[in-house]
């Protein structure tokens, strides 16, 4: 016997729907909104005593609240986003959904730094396409559609936040999305974040990066204008060609289907992330094996702040099992 | 207690990658006070009138301080605590005649002016002395709030410098002492120490007709303070130092080696009594840099009673950013109140750059004050500064020394030079 996580009335093993709200039991998503940030019990410097407006009483910093940090563990998915150590908010956002025995859907946005509030318009796109997701995964439909489906659904939901009076600095974001189901997963993208299959072993599916980013460089070097180490250093490596957001008109994601022959990780991140670990044998030698996603989520994280932290830094890992059962 | 004291924080927060010093003006202004101040009971006064040989003449003097000293017997209310000591080379309880204090009434008022009538002058020097003895006699007074009137006329030739430093040690900070200064014989260094022990102001009276008029104010701001023994409680975090804390309104009074440890992290400086007033202190704390976007308490400023009360409470914050903007813009509080500090200094270091005859360090530190009274629109020092500099021009500092300066005009311009001209307000 367990409770309602929505009402907290008791319920069945067995139940599909409580019995006091209705709310439906095999379903468990991020909240709409985010995350509340992780009030953490100890202050990084190891104090217990916070005063009550959230500073440390030992060493005066400032507790994260909000948008700061977030964290969520949800079966076989889990994700934290943060601030990261050179910005003054958090811009990134991610949203995922659990639906038992069906599968995952997680999403992972970036505000574009030089839009206005990029951070509503992360966290409005990430809503808007976990619910999509979510549903499809509810009702079986095809992943790829969803996909599809989704980002409308976030595109239109960051470009509501567009003024009439401002189009060039409309809220914008980047997208990528990944659908966990029986068959494998379904990735989808528009902009630089993005997705990477880690295989448990890797023998008969190799870890690899599942996106391409969307931005001039990488185009460039799509088109031999430029080589990889030089698209690297461009200045114009992260300016990115596609967006979601009131000034990117209508907009269909790249789509990539991966059914692997064995267990394995799908990792969503913003370039907070990959910029510090931007090949996948860069992300498989820093990660640590047989860890939980949530573990998986922190050691990488911890990585990026260590590494400068010059940008908000979103991960989402999310379990790939082969078959049925997860 | 109906006081209650408003902490207002002024600064910019923002702070540059990898800088590490904060400054703020912090504002603390006391109101709620009953008019008139506390009850009589609460209020304990000592007068130490200066009887050394040197009163005598001109005759004019000792008849200015015993008209002053009976003005501020008046000027009590029926019901204060008080005491009249006599210095000399010693001190010498003359009102009452035990070493204990009085009830102000119709009666002690007339026997205590009967007795100051008939003091005469004869004898030396020793004001740690006489501070001494007021000290005992305030010690004995239950109510929270003692204050004293010192009035010399001399300078402090019978005890050694070291002697008053130890005295001043061990009794700052229990009372508040309020140092007048009568014609130009006394030193306005050695009151200027004591004052700032005590936590009190320190003036001259050049001519001793001004004297009661100053004691009637004297006294009647002492019985308008409300709560006595006030401290400022600063918290900072682990790895900081405080620079320094200086009260820089409505004078300057360096705080920073006056810090007794109040807990981890915390330090109280003395503020002494409070009435119906605002003061202005600059904090600077050095703390240790965090990542651009972190905020940081940088400081917690709390005015705490002498029981623990906290009475109001204000913060400083750090905020490391990468946006130039906002991380070069000087906030206009601190900027004026550096620029009343630096005035001080310039004023004091010229003045005796000036009497050691080294007349182009004078010329150069004056004609920085009458720049920096000029910019800052203390229209007050600088019309002092004017009798001792001829200036050229005021907005680059541009002075000549005068040849013939008053000795008033000089220990005027050096007593007042840390009198501060309030930010953002007029005067």
């Amino acid at each position: 016997m367990t409770n309602c996580p929505e009402c907290d009335e008791p319920v069945a093993a067995e139940d599909r729907f409580c019995e006091g709200c209705g709310r439906n039991l095999l379903v468990r998503t991020t909240p709409v909104g985010g995350p509340d940030g992780t009030a953490a019990a100890l202050c990084s410097c190891g104090s217990a005593e916070i005063d009550e407006d959230g500073f440390c009483e030992q060493c005066g910093r400032a507790q994260p609240v909000g948008r700061d940090r977030m964290e969520f563990v949800l079966p076989t998915v889990a994700g934290i986003s943060d601030r990261g150590r050179r910005r003054a908010r958090n811009e990134d956002s991610m949203a995922f959904g659990h639906v038992h025995g069906r599968g995952v859907a997680a999403i992972v946005c970036d505000g574009v730094a030089s839009s206005e509030r990029a951070d509503e318009a992360s966290q409005a796109a990430v809503d808007a396409a976990n619910t999509v997701l979510v549903d499809a995964l509810v009702e079986g439909t095809d992943p790829e559609r969803a996909t599809v489906l989704a980002v409308a659904a976030a595109n239109r939901a960051a470009g509501a936040l567009a003024r009439a009076e401002a189009p060039d600095v409309a809220p914008s974001c980047t997208y990528v999305s990944a659908m966990r189901t029986d068959d494998g997963a379904v990735v989808g993208w528009v902009g630089d974040s993005r997705a990477y299959w880690l295989a448990d072993v890797g023998n008969a599916t190799p870890s690899r990066r599942l996106t391409k980013d969307d931005t001039w460089a990488a185009q460039l070097v799509a088109d031999g204008v430029l080589t990889e180490a030089e698209a690297v250093n461009d200045r114009r490596s992260h300016v990115l060609s596609r967006w979601l957001g009131g000034d990117s008109g209508q907009v269909s994601p790249h789509v990539v289907t991966l059914r692997p022959e064995e267990t394995g990780l799908v990792l969503l991140c913003s370039d907070g992330l990959w910029n510090y670990l931007p090949e996948v044998e860069d992300l498989d030698a820093a990660r640590t094996r047989g860890t939980t996603p949530v573990e998986l989520a922190r050691e990488l994280t911890e990585h990026a702040l260590a590494a400068g932290g010059h940008d908000n830094i979103t991960v989402v890992v999310i379990e790939v099992g082969v078959g049925r059962g997860r | 207690m109906a006081a209650e004291f408003a902490v207002e924080v002024f600064q910019n927060e923002y702070l540059t990658d990898g800088a590490r010093e904060v400054d703020a003006i912090v504002t603390v202004a006391a109101s709620g006070i009953p008019a008139g101040g506390v009850a009589a009971e609460d209020v304990a006064q000592v007068l130490v009138v200066d009887c050394s040989g040197s009163m005598r003449y001109p005759p004019t003097k000792l008849a200015a301080a015993k008209h002053a000293t009976t003005t501020a017997i008046d000027a009590l209310r029926d019901g204060v605590s008080f005491a009249v000591v006599e210095g000399t080379e010693s001190a010498r309880m003359i009102y009452p005649t035990h070493r204990g204090l009085a009830v102000a009434s119709p009666r002690t008022k007339i026997e205590a002016k009967r007795v100051v009538r008939d003091l005469v002058a004869d004898g030396g020097t020793a004001m740690g002395r006489w501070l001494a003895l007021a000290d005992q006699v305030l010690a004995r007074h239950q109510g929270p709030l003692k204050h004293a009137i010192l009035l010399t006329d001399g300078q402090n030739q019978h005890e050694t410098p070291a002697q008053l430093s130890r005295t001043l040690a061990s009794i700052g900070g229990r009372f508040t002492c309020d140092c007048r200064g009568v014609g130009t014989d006394w030193q306005v260094g050695e009151l200027r120490k004591i004052a700032e022990a005590m936590l009190g102001t320190v003036d001259i009276v050049a001519d001793p007709l001004g004297l009661a008029e100053d004691f009637r104010a004297m006294t009647a701001t002492a019985m308008g303070k409300a709560v006595g023994g006030v401290s400022l409680r600063l918290w900072t975090p682990e790895g900081a130092s405080v620079r320094f804390l200086k009260q820089v309104s409505p004078t300057v009074l360096d705080l920073t080696g006056r810090r007794a440890e109040a807990g981890p992290r915390t330090g109280d400086y003395p503020t002494g009594a409070w009435g119906e007033e605002s003061r202005d202190y600059h904090l600077c704390v050095r703390v240790r840099p965090a990542g651009v976007g972190d905020r940081m308490l940088a400081g917690r400023v709390s005015l705490v009673a002498p029981g623990g009360g906290v009475l109001g409470q204000g913060r400083v914050l750090a905020v490391w950013t990468a946006d130039e903007e906002l991380s070069t813009r000087i906030n206009r509080e601190v900027a004026h109140y550096t620029g009343q500090a630096e005035l001080a200094e310039v004023i004091q270091d010229g003045l005796e750059a000036r009497k050691a005859g080294d007349v182009e360090t004078a010329t150069a530190k004056l004609g920085r004050a009458v720049a920096l009274a000029a910019s800052s629109g203390n229209t007050g020092t600088a019309e002092l500064l004017a009798k001792v500099v001829e200036v050229d021009d005021p907005v680059t500092g541009t002075v000549r020394l005068r040849p013939q300066v008053a000795d008033a005009d000089e220990m005027t311009l050096d007593t007042r030079s840390t009198v501060t001209k309030r930010v953002g307000k007029g005067g």
